[in-house]
């Protein structure tokens, strides 16, 4: 039984945190046996309602009930990386049988989720899908192939956005689902990457079924309720890279979420080469001399350069943000500046390097470190929106300039030039 | 470090930008450039009179304002943004700076009031004609006379030389070289045995002179032989504040190339709606959002007093030396042919950061500072 706090303070909210945790955390506890108690009593999303796990509190006391549980070394309810973000979506966007059915198991960690947007033929034009979703018999039968999905072999459930109409506009034919991913019709490959680690999945499906309640909002709206799966990602895009902060405390609670983590991690192990490795820099050029070279220098003083500025103007944007004044350009510029910094310590760990460059594993610089830098970075200017989105993006939202005139939304999608399917 | 400004330099930047935009639009900046001596004695007066520029930094105890640097490097920005043409930069940055590191208390109390108060405009000589911008290229022999000195040589790029009231110059005790016996004099502008002669510079906004020392009676400023240390710190004090003018320039010239891409209509829509002018000019806002946070961290730096001020200051200068004039190119290139004439405005902030890019030293100079000075 939740009970209801009328004009919570801080204060209040604090002390009632602290008091539930009191009579119930115990790092002996297992993983799901701890969030489920922590699902029933609402703490572990304070900011949700009351009717779906939740306290119905202002977002602003989240901070305040992290903070009782930071205390206690109390672990949280599960919502990093497709959890989160089908959990956001869900509550916004899906109806009482959606809730019941999927929010608690997503918060108790049981269920692994994934996102099923992506296709080979639609990377930077998501709202292109091709897949398609028939009702028949009062199920969908779902045929086509998605890419990129993170962490596919192990979902429970997918995040499916797909064709329900090809005689409407392209944007208007789309429909989004929850898809059971234990079924024949669905096929997980992984996808082998140039720099040879598999962190992605090609998903086939060949008529894959849904029960038609799994349809998430009405037919034809899965545009909507894709955008706000794409602004919970964009929003907790860091957060969700970050997360993997294992705590080394001792407990049976800690070595389940620690096992959690690994798994959860597992894919993003390459994250930091592929940003460049700028933290490397200094060390290896004073190892191997370089440092001694005016050319390389100069090369690592541009580097350096433009990795503080990058740093100085996101901390511009944080200063802004914490001083309540609207967002200035400084804020949307990290994504495209981050480009700039890999690639450009790319090629400055190539000039340190020398001949070596051209060696990998065992036999390159740093046991393959350099290697895996160089061979990776190319994936930053891709993944999350290329570098020309973004660009787009600046140009369109924050430069406010003129949209290209296109010729993809004013006809049906049937009559639309697409890529063919090899 | 400070990475938001307060209301109140926000509310001073704002009154700042008005008042130049209304004294300098380029009809004005034009005006001027064509004139020998490049400013006016009463826009100058004006600007000091509302506003008080002239003793932004300066201490109140010396008749200024008593602010730091980073106001100094607001009222930079907007001068660079406005294109002012002003001796600004040579009089308050590099002349008023260096006899506060230099002078003693006297002599702070007899030179410091009246720059504060506009009526005497002053410059530092330290460059010569071998274009070098640290204490050990200075050539120029100070010779003991009488308890003054006699200067003898020649400096050249100096800031607003030809018509400086007041000249702080760096000379040496003859048969000394490097760093070692460097000291600071000041001399008058009209002083016997001293020629001054305006250059053909390139940028005619911020004009340029030579300097003929032929026996220049003048006075010492600070310490004798002590003046690299105080002209070294003034020097990487007046790079910081020069990144903060060339971000102002460097952003206004984005906002021209944005406005002029709106408004240009080719093959029947604006040149604004094609994506490689949108891409263009969303790198020039990476370029010229991350030189700012670099101009106003080496502003902070200096208002702190910061250790790291050497490193950052010389970070600034050629971080946003590259972005000024690389927006200045792209800004040409997005308006066309008309980007190539006298008549648009382009080419003259073209021009400042042409002259910016090299003056107090080049990108590469500085990018090599930055790394010693972080002790790589």
């Amino acid at each position: 039984m939740v009970e209801t706090v009328s004009e919570p303070t801080e204060a209040i909210v604090r002390g009632q945190a602290r008091a539930w945790l009191e009579a119930n955390w115990s790092p002996e506890l297992g993983l799901v046996e701890w969030r489920t108690r922590l699902v029933d009593s609402g703490w572990g999303m304070p900011s949700w309602p009351s009717a779906w796990h939740g306290r119905g509190l202002p977002a602003a006391f989240d901070a305040v009930v992290a903070d009782e549980m930071r205390r206690v070394g109390a672990v949280s309810v599960a919502r990093s990386g497709v959890r989160g973000l089908a959990a956001a979506t869900l509550l916004e966007h899906g109806g009482d049988f959606h809730k019941q059915k999927f929010l608690r198991r997503i918060l108790t960690g049981e269920d692994n989720w994934c996102q099923l947007f992506s296709e080979p033929g639609s990377g930077s034009d998501l709202a292109g899908a091709l897949t398609r979703a028939e009702l028949s018999e009062g199920r969908w039968v779902i045929n086509g192939q998605k890419v990129w999905t993170t962490s596919a072999h192990h979902a429970d459930w997918g995040l499916l956005l797909a064709r329900t109409d090809s005689n409407l506009p392209k944007h208007q034919g789309l429909s989004y689902f929850v898809l059971d991913m234990r079924q024949s019709g669905v096929e997980v490959h992984q996808l082998r990457q140039m720099n040879g680690h598999a962190s992605f999945n090609q998903v086939f499906f060949t008529d894959a079924e849904a029960p038609a309640q799994h349809l998430v909002g009405e037919v034809g709206a899965g545009w909507a309720v894709a955008t706000t799966t794409l602004m919970h990602e964009r929003r907790g895009a860091d957060g969700m890279r970050l997360w993997g902060a294992a705590s080394n405390l001792k407990g049976r609670i800690y070595d389940e979420e620690r096992a959690e983590i690994a798994t959860v991690n597992e894919p993003y192990k390459w994250y930091p080469q592929r940003a460049g490795r700028v933290d490397l820099v200094l060390e290896r050029a004073k190892a191997t001399g370089a440092i001694s070279d005016p050319v390389v220098r100069q090369e690592i003083a541009k580097l350096l350069t433009l990795s503080r500025t990058a740093e100085w103007t996101a901390r511009r944007a944080r200063a802004a943000q914490a001083l309540g004044r609207p967002p200035g350009p400084e804020g949307s510029l990290g994504k495209l500046a981050a480009s700039h910094v890999a690639r450009a310590a790319a090629r400055v760990h190539t000039l340190i390097a020398g001949a070596d460059a051209m060696l990998t594993g065992e036999d390159g610089p740093l046991s393959g470190v350099i290697a895996e830098i160089l061979v990776s970075v190319p994936a930053v200017s891709i993944a999350g929106g290329t570098d020309e989105i973004q660009r787009n993006i600046i140009a369109e939202r924050v430069l406010r300039m003129p949209k290209e005139p296109r010729s993809d939304d004013d006809r049906p999608f049937r009559d639309v030039p697409k890529n063919r399917l090899s | 470090m400070q990475f938001s400004f307060t209301s109140e330099q926000e509310e001073f930047r704002s009154v700042l930008r008005r008042f130049l935009q209304e004294k300098s639009p380029p009809s004005a900046v034009r005006r001027l450039m064509e004139s020998d001596a490049g400013w006016e004695r009463d826009g100058w007066v004006e600007l000091n009179h509302q506003l008080g520029l002239t003793g932004v930094h300066i201490p109140e105890a010396f008749g200024g304002q008593g602010f730091g640097f980073v106001e100094l490097g607001i009222v930079l920005e907007e001068m660079g943004r406005a294109l002012l043409c002003a001796p600004y930069f040579s009089t308050t940055v590099l002349a008023a700076t260096a006899i506060m590191n230099a002078g003693s208390k006297a002599q702070q109390e007899a030179l410091l009031p009246p720059i504060a108060l506009g009526e005497v405009v002053a410059t530092l000589a330290f460059t010569e004609p071998n274009g070098r911008w640290d204490a050990a290229g200075i050539e120029t022999t100070a010779s003991p006379a009488g308890g003054r000195f006699r200067l003898d040589g020649v400096k050249s790029f100096v800031l607003d030389g030809h018509t400086a009231d007041l000249i702080v110059v760096a000379a040496r005790t003859p048969g000394s070289s490097g760093e070692d016996r460097v000291s600071l004099f000041t001399t008058r502008g009209d002083a016997p045995g001293l020629a001054r002669r305006a250059l053909k510079v390139m940028d005619p906004t911020r004009k340029q002179a030579r300097l003929d020392f032929n026996g220049v009676e003048a006075d010492l400023l600070g310490e004798l032989g002590a003046g690299a240390g105080p002209l070294a710190k003034t020097l990487v004090q007046a790079a910081a504040c020069l990144a903060s003018e060339m971000v102002g320039g460097a952003e206004r010239l984005r906002v021209s190339a944005l406005d002029y891409a709106n408004l240009r209509m080719q093959f029947g829509r604006p040149i604004a709606s094609f994506q490689s002018m949108k891409h263009k000019q969303a790198d020039m806002l990476v370029d010229v959002e991350l030189a700012k946070s670099a101009a106003y961290a080496a502003a902070s730096a200096a208002a702190e007093d910061d250790p790291e001020l050497p490193a950052i200051a010389s970070l600034a200068k050629a971080c946003a030396s590259d972005a000024y004039l690389q927006t200045a190119i792209h800004t040409i290139q997005i308006h066309g042919g008309i980007g190539f004439t006298w008549d648009n405005d382009t080419h003259l902030w073209f021009k400042r950061a042409k002259s910016s890019e090299v003056f107090l030293g080049d990108p590469a100079l500085h990018r090599e500072r930055m790394l010693q000075a972080w002790g790589v």
